[in-house]
């Protein structure tokens, strides 16, 4: 019997017994979601791991502004806003009798206080700098707050979208990590630590109630396992599925479906843009003709994820493909090593974070560039060390990471970030960007900046990552994308 | 090995001829034997031919089954399962055999220094670091060495190599002890000659059998502990394969692919269980007293 | 007796001294800053110097490593740098994984290995005793994470009696729980019972080639009279020590069984803090374990030394 086979016998088998607990009658008010981290802890404006947005996002905390599930910038605590015509002022009205968890209310000073506490002196804000623009916040009154820039910036609704700057009351800011206090949708119950986190409906919401009244999240790393849960119906949603060579059985199953959304993920071929031999464009060119991204996608993802040729997401309507000016052809990579002095190849390293995707794409991609020539010492890094040598040390050859941010295609006007890409024309248009509020001109030079970045041959770009998961057929208002690492639940419900 | 015709050799029964008469009456040690040289041969032929090339991914070819071509099936970047465990044993052979000297060169000698100086303190400090090494979870302080030095081979070799040194300190000094009260070891005393000279000439020779035997067991337990590192992802790093972890690359895909994870398991087993089968049956040759039993 | 006692506890002492310095140096040498790790790729150097303040790792190394120390006499561990809990409380957690899954599994390796061990002693060099020591061997020589896989392959996966991982707690119930227990304890015991065994059997052999034995057997007992009237009793004390040396070794070295089925142990909590750089958790948790082993060995030579007084003078 094959394995698919097998399956489709369990669940039929399962189907039985299932349809004989009098839970399968009525509609379910209650989820089970697998997380494949557990967060550490639960303040999403202190720390980086995205698990804790995962949980908290949206379902707990809020912001003035919120992603949408397609990406788009809705109103989130705040119902409406006015920007001034210079782009300096942006003035927030806010919603109305808004609560947060404990009781108390939600008011302009809880929003000046939660944006002052990202920059003030001390602050452990981990993207510190996407509000590094912000010059001041203003209460007007206890429903209108004016916030205040440097400069224009276009990106400044989108940047309070971001689970970091979420709004925390003076009173229980400190202890968030473990006892949160929020505007959202639900409140925390119970947390056991290293198994599960248990959420209940807030009943004091100050929106549309959710449907569901009560949310576990069920830590499951371990592949296997999340397998297991989810054939045996312990778990009825899980996003970033951590095995994708698992994901064909799923979608066999009628009781499943398999989710493939977008994800802000550009898994790119970090080069170290300052080490000789990096240091030569066409040595640049050379890798990146001598990549098949093919082979990467079905090898390490068994399939899942679409080719890029710049840093951009494809899902976003600026997005040009530019796929075709890196193709795979080992041939002329040869040629243009040997143009660039490597008749007969280099050596360097190339050094990996943990995810799957590297790990696994790694091995790919050193084979493919034994082929042209270009041997790699391949060092498996845990995140820790990798921050440290490649990120922060910028100590290594080649690496492979997964931007995850929305829209990151900035950190190439950073010359000192670690593939010390350092282009003045590139350095321009960003610039250029950023006081750009027209919709037409940002596009235009979004568009010019991916080109750049492609002409340049920075990095290698692989693959956007895909958002594979599997949630139970009769779920509805699932995020299939991810334009933020988040398990939004507040509009998930059951279909009878 | 000595000079002194006067000294009585402990296992002066087993003559040549005899050892190898037992040997071959021994099934156990002879499969342990065969079990041995097979890894070993298909390690060494690993350096000059494998069936196909495991640096050579071929990703149309992923998961196959085994079959004719590939023995042992193809692994989820389609390469040849049979030509990485052939080269996984070279690994695990390396590490294992390193570690072990390690434990040797460094153990014995200090071992051989507490007995030959018993009841002092300098005795009692080697004894008590030994137990203080024993009492450190091995494994976990493997993972901190590798963490402070970064995953490779080399990292994997030290971290094994430094708890085999306590076990091979702690025999040598048990054994040495009770030749110290021999005759022939007085008569070298009388005689003058120093601790040194003394457990060179005469000590040493006389615990090398339990030496060889106690090694085999610690190779055998180096390849296991080698598994179980690059299991976890701290020891040999890719492109080169390693048993253990082909096993851990075959953890998600056993719904899909087992035989990822069947292979190099057995490869394992049977290396392991060689040494062990033939670490037994030297000790029953080397050992008179329990061959008598037999 | 006294001085003996003494001069071991003045060496269990030194030894725990010993063993606190070199955790904590070895620790301290880890590269990877446990703030960087936290704040991610997009955290700005400012933001890293003042975690790294408010976790205290900007102090002298021989003021942190006094904190950590008299933290430890007074029952202290210190806070979690990821999870901002006391380590005390994530330990006290963890601690009813393992102990469970320790006990589980040294009472299944017991159970096999003492039957096992006499029957192949009793009938030496017969059918039963060689391939008792030939699956002993097979025992041995397969690595416990492998047949945890095994075992899920058959038992999860294809008969789907157990699940292939995960605990669900003890809230779950006793039945729950020792399920999700199950198939570790299995895993882990079955090298333990095959070692145990091996020693129960020899250690048997040993004692029935002994003078009391024999001078039993001269007056005429037969050989299993002999075997369990008197050797049996004195086989033991070597087996006990063996059983004690393998409950601490399961305490720690469960991890990557634990790793294989995903229990919330021990083991895992070291494992995860060493690769998030908690290291907080690492040595507070490591040394608790050296504590363990070491007392262990302690209570053990004491024990040795007032059943036989021959030994106080040999190893003091």
């Amino acid at each position: 019997m094959t394995s698919i086979v097998k399956a489709l016998a369990f669940a039929g088998a399962l189907a039985v017994t299932s349809a004989l607990t009098p839970a399968a009658f009525a509609a379910k008010t209650d989820i089970n979601v697998g997380l494949p981290l557990e967060p550490p802890n639960l303040d999403p404006t202190s720390g980086a791991a995205g698990a804790i947005d995962s949980v908290t996002y949206s379902n707990i905390f809020e912001g003035l502004t919120r992603f949408g599930p397609d990406g788009g910038i809705n109103p989130g605590l705040a119902q409406s806003w006015t920007i001034s015509d210079d782009g300096l002022v942006y003035t927030f009205k806010l919603h109305e009798g808004v609560k947060f968890s404990d009781g108390t209310d939600m008011n302009a000073d809880d929003v000046k206080f939660s944006l002052d506490r990202i920059g003030a002196e001390g602050s452990t804000n981990a993207q510190k700098a996407l509000y590094a623009d912000i010059a001041s916040v203003e209460v007007v009154d206890p429903l209108t707050v004016k916030v205040t820039l440097t400069k224009p910036n276009g990106n400044i609704l989108f940047n309070l979208a971001w689970g970091d700057a979420v709004i925390v009351a003076p009173e229980s800011a400190d202890n968030n990590a473990t006892n949160p206090v929020g505007t959202g949708a639900f409140v925390l119950k119970n947390w056991a630590k290293g198994d599960q986190i248990e959420l209940a409906r807030n009943e004091n919401y100050w929106g549309e109630p959710a449907k569901l009244d009560k949310v576990v999240f069920k830590v499951i790393a371990d592949p296997n396992a999340a397998f297991a849960a989810v054939m045996a119906g312990d778990v009825d949603s899980y996003m970033a599925f951590p095995a994708p060579e698992n994901l064909p059985q799923f979608d066999a199953d009628p009781r499943f479906r398999v989710v493939a959304g977008s994800t802000e993920g550009e898994t790119i071929l970090s080069t170290n843009n300052k080490m000789p031999p990096f240091d030569n464009i066409k040595v640049r060119e050379a890798l990146a003709h001598a990549i098949d991204r093919k082979a990467i996608i079905d090898g390490a993802m068994f399939g899942y994820g679409t080719p890029i040729g710049t840093h951009f997401a494809p899902h976003h309507p600026s997005y040009v493909d530019l796929t075709a000016q890196s193709n795979f052809d080992p041939e002329k990579a040869k040629a243009l090593l040997a143009e660039a002095g490597f008749p007969d190849g280099f050596k360097t390293t190339l050094k990996l974070p943990p995810p799957s995707y590297a790990r696994r794409g790694g091995e790919i991609i050193a084979s493919q560039l034994r082929n042209v020539g270009i041997e790699t010492e391949i060092s498996n890094l845990e995140w820790a060390q990798w921050l440290e040598q490649v990120f922060k040390g910028k100590d290594f050859g080649l690496t492979i990471v997964s931007h995850t941010e929305p829209l990151d295609i900035g950190i190439y006007a950073r010359p000192d970030y670690y593939f010390q890409y350092d282009s003045a024309e590139f350095q321009k248009i960003m610039e250029d960007l950023n006081n750009a509020t027209d919709p037409q001109e940002r596009n235009r030079l979004l568009q010019v900046a991916q080109k750049k970045i492609a002409d340049d041959y920075v990095n290698g770009y692989l693959f956007q990552l895909a958002n594979t998961g599997v949630v139970n057929a009769k779920l509805m208002g699932v995020w299939e994308n991810a334009p933020t690492q988040a398990a939004d639940m507040t509009g998930v419900y059951w279909a009878d | 090995m000595s000079e002194s015709p006067a000294v009585p050799k402990q296992n002066d029964a087993a003559t040549r001829p005899g050892l190898i008469r037992v040997a071959l009456q021994s099934p156990s040690f002879m499969v342990g034997i065969v079990l041995t040289l097979c890894f070993t041969l298909a390690a060494l032929v690993s350096f000059v031919w494998t069936p196909f090339d495991v640096t050579q991914l071929v990703i149309s070819d992923k998961l196959k089954t085994p079959s004719g071509l590939h023995w042992f099936g193809t692994d989820n970047f389609g390469r040849d399962i049979f030509s990485m465990v052939m080269v996984g044993a070279r690994t695990s052979i390396a590490v294992a055999l390193i570690a072990v000297s390690i434990g040797i060169c460094a153990g014995v000698p200090l071992g051989l220094l507490a007995a030959a100086r018993h009841g002092s303190l300098l005795d009692e400090v080697i004894m008590r670091t030994n137990d203080l090494v024993f009492a450190f979870p091995a494994l976990l302080m493997a993972i901190m060495i590798t963490a402070v030095f970064g995953p490779g081979a080399i990292n994997a070799i030290i971290a094994i190599g430094i708890f085999n040194i306590p076990v091979f300190a702690r025999l040598a000094r048990g054994a040495a002890l009770s030749l110290w009260t021999r005759d022939y070891v007085l008569a070298a005393r009388v005689s003058g000659k120093g601790p040194a000279r003394i457990s060179a000439e005469h000590i040493l020779p006389n615990i090398t059998n339990l030496l060889i035997v106690q090694g085999t067991i610690q190779f055998s337990l180096g390849i296991l502990a080698e598994a179980g590192l690059a299991y976890v992802g701290l020891g040999t790093q890719p492109p080169l394969p390693s048993w253990g972890r082909m096993l851990s690359d075959a953890q998600t895909m056993i719904y899909i692919a087992p035989h990822m994870a069947i292979f190099p398991g057995l490869a394992i087993v049977f290396t392991v269980l060689g040494l062990n089968l033939m670490g037994d049956g030297m000790r029953d040759i080397f050992d008179p007293k329990l061959r008598r039993a037999r | 007796m006294l001085p003996f006692l003494i001069k071991r506890l003045v060496s269990l002492c030194l030894s725990l001294v010993a063993a606190s310095l070199v955790i904590f140096f070895v620790i301290e040498v880890v590269p990877g800053d446990p703030a960087s790790f936290m704040l991610g790729m997009n955290a700005e150097p400012d933001t890293v110097a003042a975690l790294r303040d408010s976790l205290g790792l900007n102090a002298s190394i021989p003021l942190r490593y006094w904190q950590w120390v008299s933290g430890l006499l007074q029952g202290e561990f210190g806070t979690s740098y990821t999870y901002k809990v006391p380590v005390r409380e994530l330990i006290a957690d963890r601690i009813w994984v393992s102990l469970p899954l320790a006990a589980l599994a040294l009472l299944l390796s017991t159970l096999i290995a003492f039957p096992v061990g006499v029957i192949a002693a009793a009938r030496r060099n017969s059918p039963a005793d060689v391939s008792i020591m030939g699956v002993t061997q097979l025992g041995i020589a397969v690595p416990n994470f492998w047949f945890a896989m095994l075992l899920v392959m058959f038992f999860a996966i294809t008969l789907r009696w157990f699940s292939a991982g995960g605990f669900p707690g003890w809230d779950a119930g006793l039945f729950a729980g020792l399920k999700a227990l199950t198939l570790p304890a299995v895993a882990l015991a079955l090298p333990q019972a095959s070692i145990l065994a091996r020693v129960m059997r020899s250690s048997l052999l040993d004692t029935l080639g002994e003078d009391f034995v024999r001078t039993a057997r001269a007056k005429g007992l037969s050989q299993r009279q002999a075997l369990w009237r008197h050797a049996l009793r004195n086989a033991l004390i070597p087996v006990l020590t063996i059983i004690g040396l393998q409950f601490s070794f399961l305490l720690a070295g469960a991890i990557i069984i634990e790793n294989v089925f995903f229990l919330p142990g021990l083991g895992r909590l070291v494992f995860q803090g060493i690769t998030q750089r908690d290291l907080i958790v690492v040595k507070s948790v490591i040394f608790l374990l050296v504590f363990a082993v070491i007392l262990v060995t302690f209570i053990v030579d004491m024990t040795y030394a007032i059943v036989d007084p021959r030994l106080r003078r040999a190893r003091a």
